[in-house]
């Protein structure tokens, strides 16, 4: 069913009074208690529907084409993280799975990053970061595993882009270099290089010098470098802290294409600020407030039909 | 945020484009006027000095300095037309400086990494930094006399050689170079120190979220962004070097010719003696036993283009660092 035509329903249940259209134990909020959470139609009677006031009504075609959610590749259980005994991300429960864009959303402050950067146990690097919970990967649990061979399993692009003061190729050659212990020729590394800088869509601007440094690359160039670097070990999920943020709008529009295709081959979790961009490239989305799961759900459940009174108030702008 | 316009009344007076009226001096404190005076002083005064100094070695220089007396021998006489040149004091302070340089790198490197990414625990981490500022604050001729007592060990006799009856010589070129990384080593471990702690904590986090050890980070990623100011420290390292006299004095044998020991070719020299421009400027001023001191202002006039260039060179080395990187270059500290 179509977002616009979710729409149009809602409309005839809302004139037509009928609260109790979803059941308390709707099995698509597995996570959220439904004795705390108001039946959706009650929302929808309170005030006008929150779709409305969302402007972004595109949907990315691509997306919509390739939707297959694979299998589950990430399952984060109540997992808590504090810094130096202040709670920062409160017993939350997810599942991410390949082919799909998770979404993490929610205003400044409330655990996005930290959950984020505790998938790869980034946050290990913060000495007074404490966790509880666990984490898996494919079912096996993360801290089990070797922080390096994590890490490249879960891999990470950042809010900045951070390219090495080194040229491209060696840019996207570091990652793939020393996983075995004997440097690797450079004619070896050359089609794997420029296989992640044609999935990340880079190849064919700097195809004519991989020698140049990485540096002299525009900010959405760089950025899509840091995804070639990321995406070049094949890793099974990919990290986003926000990475559009310091781009300018047609670098946000040419990387949020190419989380759309990076989607068949891994599983995304980016966080933004942006929620119009959220509901562009997102399948699900979750919405986190002061460390706690609100909300989580498909993108439409999420920005259409929201079920908390705060992720109400979130998606239509009355805070953030 | 948005920059200050000046808003353009109609009929009002044309903005001045400059500064606005300022206070007089007339009526500040004294105390304030007297330390504006001697910043101003102070600052021109250093100026006019140094224009002294390099404008003096320069006309003395270029006055007494001819192409043959870079490329022939010293030799002894009482005749300055007889005396020679200064081809092996010059080798001499070359040879000193890429050993000293070659000794002081890898150690200045390694500790400066262990403290800028290790560190741990920080007492040793404090004991490490406050050992560098002592080799740092104590005099050169008391780091001479060490070396002295150090190489005249009967473990050290093949770094230089045994006198008649036993006795070790303790002066070669390993052991003035040796001493003479210690003289190079503070600004390089600086420099480098520096140039690590300012590398921007992202280009750390994008390498450990790459899967990459501490060790490989710092190994492929943030040498190669400190490179430069490993570079600065070498070219401050080397200008110390090379104005160095006490260790020439004491360890070095300070002999006219370079003098090797032995018969392994190359080995040879660096186990012999020699001695540098600094002990030959010394030895020819009027001060000296040569009492040259036409050749000893060529010499000098040599030594002072030398360091001068290598200053130059470190202040290229900061402009096209910060220029290519855009990494802010926090100059070596001496």
């Amino acid at each position: 069913m179509s977002p616009e035509e979710m729409l149009l329903e809602q409309h005839r249940f809302a004139r037509e009074g009928e609260n109790d259209l979803r059941p308390a134990g709707d099995p698509r909020s597995p996570l959220l208690d439904a004795e705390e959470v108001p039946p959706i139609r009650t929302i929808v009677l309170d005030r006008p529907p929150t779709a409305i006031a969302l402007p972004v009504r595109e949907r990315n075609p691509l997306r919509e084409a390739t939707s297959t959610t694979g299998p589950e590749r990430l399952n984060v259980n109540e997992l808590s993280v504090s810094y130096g005994g202040k709670p920062a991300v409160k017993s939350v429960s997810l599942s991410i799975h390949q082919g799909e864009v998770l979404a993490l959303i929610g205003p400044s402050g409330c655990g996005k990053t930290t959950l984020l950067r505790t998938l790869n146990r980034l946050t290990e690097l913060t000495p007074s970061a404490t966790r509880s919970g666990e984490v898996l990967l494919d079912g096996e649990d993360i801290h089990d595993l070797p922080d390096t061979v994590l890490r490249t399993r879960v891999a990470m692009v950042f809010q900045q882009p951070n390219p090495f003061p080194m040229s491209i190729f060696d840019n996207v050659a570091f990652a793939l270099r020393e996983q075995s212990r004997k440097r690797p020729h450079r004619r070896e590394l050359e089609p794997l290089v420029i296989d992640a800088l044609k999935r990340a869509g880079l190849y064919e601007e700097v195809r004519d010098d991989l020698d140049r440094p990485a540096l002299r690359l525009s900010g959405g160039q760089q950025q899509r470098l840091c995804i070639a670097r990321a995406i070049a070990p094949r890793p099974e999920v990919l990290l986003m802290d926000e990475p559009c943020s310091a781009l300018d709008p047609i670098s946000t529009g040419v990387i949020e294409r190419l989380i759309g295709e990076l989607r068949r081959e891994l599983a995304v979790v980016i966080v933004t600020h942006n929620l119009a961009q959220a509901h562009r490239v997102a399948d699900r989305v979750a919405f986190l407030y002061l460390g706690d799961l609100v909300e989580y759900g498909s993108t439409a459940e999420v920005f259409e039909a929201p079920r908390a009174q705060r992720t109400r108030d979130y998606v239509q702008g009355a805070f953030g | 945020m948005s920059a200050f316009t000046p808003q353009y009344l109609p009929g009002g007076e044309p903005p001045n484009s400059g500064h606005g009226r300022r206070s007089s001096p007339w009526t500040w404190r004294w105390s304030d006027r007297l330390v504006l005076v001697c910043a101003w002083t102070a600052g021109i005064g250093l100026c006019l000095l140094s224009a002294a100094i390099v404008i003096y070695m320069g006309v003395r220089g270029i006055q007494y300095l001819r192409p043959g007396l870079l490329f022939t021998r010293p030799s002894v006489s009482t005749s300055q037309s007889q005396s020679g040149g200064f081809l092996d004091p010059l080798i001499g302070t070359a040879l000193l400086a890429v050993i000293g340089i070659a000794l002081a790198v890898p150690l200045a490197v390694c500790s400066a990494i262990w403290v800028a990414e290790y560190g741990r625990p920080s007492w040793l981490a404090r004991v490490v930094e406050s050992a560098i500022e002592i080799v740092a604050g104590t005099p050169d001729i008391v780091l001479a006399l060490f070396g002295l007592a150090v190489f005249q060990l009967g473990l050290f006799a093949p770094l230089s050689f045994r006198a008649e009856g036993g006795g070790v010589f303790g002066r070669s070129f390993v052991a003035a170079g040796a001493m003479m990384s210690l003289i190079a080593l503070p600004p390089l471990y600086a420099a480098t120190r520096d140039g690590l702690l300012a590398a921007p904590a992202h280009l750390r986090e994008a390498a450990f979220a790459l899967g990459k050890t501490r060790i490989a980070t710092i190994r492929r990623v943030l040498l190669p962004s400190v490179r430069s100011n490993i570079a600065t420290g070498v070219t401050l390292g080397i200008s110390r070097i090379v104005g160095d006299t006490a260790i020439v004095l004491l360890l070095l044998g300070e002999t006219l010719h370079i003098e090797a020991q032995g018969s392994v070719p190359g080995l040879n020299v660096l186990r012999g003696t020699g001695s540098t421009l600094t002990t030959y400027v010394y030895d020819n001023s009027p001060a000296g036993e040569g009492a040259a001191p036409q050749k000893a202002y060529a010499a000098a006039f040599v030594l002072l283009v030398f360091v001068l260039c290598l200053n130059v060179l470190v202040d290229r080395i900061g402009r096209s660092h910060s220029r290519a990187t855009g990494l802010a270059l926090s100059g070596g500290a001496v």
